[in-house]
């Protein structure tokens, strides 16, 4: 019998490290012959801690949410004794939430112990890149990934077969494999997960590329901002390295390929591949124009092809199970699955893997449980800062590339912020232009120049000091900026300002010409009063005020002297009373 | 005085700070610039390792590292501040980092900076007069599912709300100041 704990950052982050270190000292202080192993992150992350108890036949039991009190009990009581903690086991929609999902990506994730290549090997891992570096030429390789109809899962969508061909065929013997691991997209961590719970998936879809290109050299890019990843990745790499599957005469067929990690130091542009090539190459992450395209000239400017991670992680499946049972996944132009992290106001917020042609209905109401306490869908945002809101009005929209598109938002890397009636769009926008106007890398006028000044119009209307002509300014900066940036950056950087003035036109012009933010979200907005019904006169917003704005004698109603008032909400945060009413 | 180090004479007005007056006082980097000098492409890299050594790139560390891998130093300099993982002022013992992503973002993460910000006295950006905390806003940790999110260190803290990130805070300077205590006994007993 085994216990195994998730520990992926998330189950970390809600306390995974101290439930491990609790059942070793209930382990130690009973004497029990009881393993404790390691996997990485399942999805349902708001169940984190989570722990497996799996009896010698494999069957397996889950235990959710747990504290370290509970391990003493499902030693004693579980374990040792007959009670079944019914309470503490997963609930039977949790286990539907995972059942609804299609996994490929995440086929291992939350299964293995992602620090031992034993546990993938048993997985059948690295059999399809033996068959690939023995049975396959990179002809046949490249046909496979182009039946499956593999696209680029980092956010533009663009057919994984195509990049590797035009590298394949880019002369030269020098040629580079790169992994773009530097999920810079606020709101999306799929990769992270990967690298986490089930790093040897990547190396493997590495190697098949790098078969298929012929680059014998291979880098990840990933986020500094990942320290346990970049430990997981390290490790299963120098793993592989000695089991044979990295370095010199693999499977004895004369092809060598090796892999190192490099660690990106914080760049968002540098999700662009020309960009986090001048990163690699120790330069700022500056875009420059293309063509050359990187498969013509990249990394020292040899060939050099880049995918992100789940898009690597993918090609294992494939070579397993074939590209007709991939292509067999999804809708016409959009095969397969895609990878989701839900997050915002959702009930159930996690990641998901969804075959394509799901609607975002389906996905955020049925895997997601719906919104947090039950509050109205508003919006959900897809594509990070190049995506945009998609309102409610379009929930049946499919899960397609193209579909997605449509609306104005993009599929991007995978990031579904859920965002209910208290989420004010205008801050949304604002929210995200701050982020692209921090990231432009300056070398485009409009993207430096056009950010910043859209950004001082949105802050000027969520500050109350909207302007009529505000909301056209804004659509025609956007237009501009589209068309005069370089990269993808600022080319997609007007998308949120776009969309939410498409669908929520009415949030702008509420901010401008009303000076009433309906979602209470901008506080200069906002005004503060005391409910004379409910006030006691307790005194505490009155001594909480920084700015002495509230008057009132003990035990009677207080008042907010609205002309002194500078909307700090400290008041409404002090008072226990639930006196202090926002409008 | 002057002293050598990898390839570059240290003496007064030599341009790494040095003066020639002290022993070099980045020896630890050696190691580290000899191992990526023959490695093109390394600055990131070098830039990352003396961060770790040092805390953050002072700029008599930045001018050391132009002279020694034969760059200049407004390249370096140039690389360095483009980033967000480099730091120009000495940080707090507790670096605290508060997500700003989406998800923090949409689940009040703004509320929680703001109780973090009273609780510290500091701004963003900046480290308390103790030397203990230093805020820095961050624009994705990754764990959106647990949002809103710190990281203090190198320990995630998700879930919060403005009293969980003050409790949490002022356990580390509880922490922080029995280990100042506890150090002041230790050399009290040293005394007597």
């Amino acid at each position: 019998m085994k216990i195994v704990i998730g520990t992926g950052s998330c189950g970390i982050a809600a306390g995974a490290n101290k439930v491990q270190v609790a059942f070793d000292a209930i382990i130690a202080e009973k004497g029990l012959d009881l393993r404790v192993e390691k996997t990485g992150c399942i999805g349902t992350c708001y169940l984190e801690p989570i722990v497996d108890v799996v009896d010698d036949g494999g069957k397996k039991i889950t235990f959710v949410n747990v504290t370290t009190d509970d391990t003493r009990r499902i030693i004693e009581d579980y374990i040792m004794g007959e009670n079944e903690l019914k309470e503490l086991q997963i609930s039977e929609s949790d286990i539907t939430m995972i059942g609804k999902q299609k996994r490929i990506v995440l086929r291992n994730s939350g299964l293995i112990n992602p620090e031992r290549i034993e546990d993938y090997l048993a997985v059948d891992g690295y059999l399809a890149a033996k068959k690939c570096l023995t049975e396959m030429t990179p002809e046949e390789i490249i046909e496979t990934v182009e039946i499956a109809g593999l696209k680029g899962r980092g956010g533009a969508g663009f057919p994984t077969w195509f990049k590797w061909d035009a590298a394949k065929k880019s002369p030269g013997k020098t040629k580079y494999m790169v992994c773009n691991a530097d999920e810079g997209d606020p709101g999306a961590f799929m990769d992270r997960s990967v690298l986490e719970s089930d790093p040897h998936a990547l190396i493997e879809g590495m190697l098949i590329g790098a078969k298929a290109i012929g680059a014998n050299e291979g880098i990840i890019y990933v986020r500094a901002e990942y320290p346990l990843a970049i430990v997981r990745l390290q490790n299963a790499i120098d793993q592989a390295r000695e089991k044979g599957f990295l370095g010199h005469n693999l499977f004895e067929t004369g092809f060598d390929f090796d892999l190192r990690i490099k660690a990106g130091a914080g760049a968002f542009v540098c999700g662009e591949e020309t960009a986090l090539i001048a990163s690699l190459e120790g330069e700022r992450g500056m875009p420059r124009l293309k063509p050359p395209f990187p498969a013509q000239k990249g990394y020292w400017n040899k060939p050099t092809n880049i995918n992100n991670v789940e898009t690597f992680a993918n090609v294992p499946w494939i070579f397993r199970n074939g590209g007709d049972a991939y292509a067999a996944l999804g809708t016409k132009e959009s095969k397969g699955t895609k990878v989701f992290a839900l997050t915002g106001k959702i009930k159930k917020g996690g990641l998901v893997e969804i075959p394509m042609g799901l609607t975002l209905k389906d996905t955020i109401f049925d895997i997601g449980g719906g919104i947090k306490e039950d509050k109205a869908f508003k919006a959900v945002q897809m594509g990070g800062p190049s995506g945009g809101c998609i309102p409610a009005s379009l929930l049946d929209t499919k899960i397609d590339y193209a579909e997605i598109t449509k609306t104005g938002a993009i599929m991007g890397s995978g990031g579904m912020v859920v965002m209910d009636e208290t989420t004010c769009m205008v801050d949304m926008a604002r929210f995200f232009l701050d982020f692209t106007c921090n990231e432009s890398c300056g070398k485009c006028t409009y993207c430096r120049v056009g950010t910043t000044r859209m950004l001082e119009i949105l802050n000027r209307i969520t500050q109350g000091e909207g302007r009529d002509g505000d909301i056209e300014r804004l659509e025609e900066l956007c237009y501009k900026i589209k068309d005069g940036s370089m990269c993808g950056l600022g080319q997609t950087a007007p998308n949120p300002i776009l969309t939410t003035i498409k669908y929520f036109r009415n949030e702008y012009e509420d901010h401008i010409y009303h000076k009433k933010c309906t979602a209470k979200s901008c506080k200069p907005l906002l005004i503060y009063t005391i409910d004379k019904e409910k006030c006691v006169g307790c005194g505490a917003c009155k001594k909480n005020c920084p700015v002495d704005a509230i008057t009132g004698e003990k035990k009677k109603v207080h008042e907010i002297n609205q002309d002194i008032c500078i909307k700090c909400g400290k008041c409404f945060s002090v008072c226990k009373f639930d006196s202090v009413i926002i409008d | 005085m002057s002293h050598e180090t990898r390839e570059h004479h240290h003496e007064h007005g030599c341009g790494c700070g040095c003066q020639g007056e002290r022993a070099n006082p980045f020896a630890e980097l050696s190691p580290i610039l000899d191992h990526y000098a023959d490695i093109p492409g390394s600055l990131i890299t070098i830039l990352q390792k003396a961060q770790e050594l040092y805390g953050f790139l002072s700029v008599e560390l930045m001018r050391y590292i132009a002279l020694e891998t034969h760059t200049s130093i407004a390249k370096v300099y140039g690389v360095a501040t483009f980033y967000t993982q480099f730091r120009f002022k000495p940080v707090g013992k507790y670096l605290v980092m508060l997500c700003q992503g989406t998800a923090c973002h949409v689940n009040g993460s703004k509320l929680v900076e703001e109780a973090v910000m009273d609780f510290l006295e500091i701004k963003e950006g900046e480290t308390t007069a103790d030397g203990l905390f230093t805020l820095n806003n961050v624009a994705c940790l990754g764990c959106c599912s647990l949002s809103p999110v710190m990281m203090i260190n190198d320990d995630t803290y998700g879930q919060l709300t403005k009293d969980k990130a003050i409790h949490i805070l002022a356990e580390l300077k509880e922490v922080a100041s029995n280990e100042t205590a506890g150090l002041a006994t230790i050399e009290q007993e040293v005394i007597t």
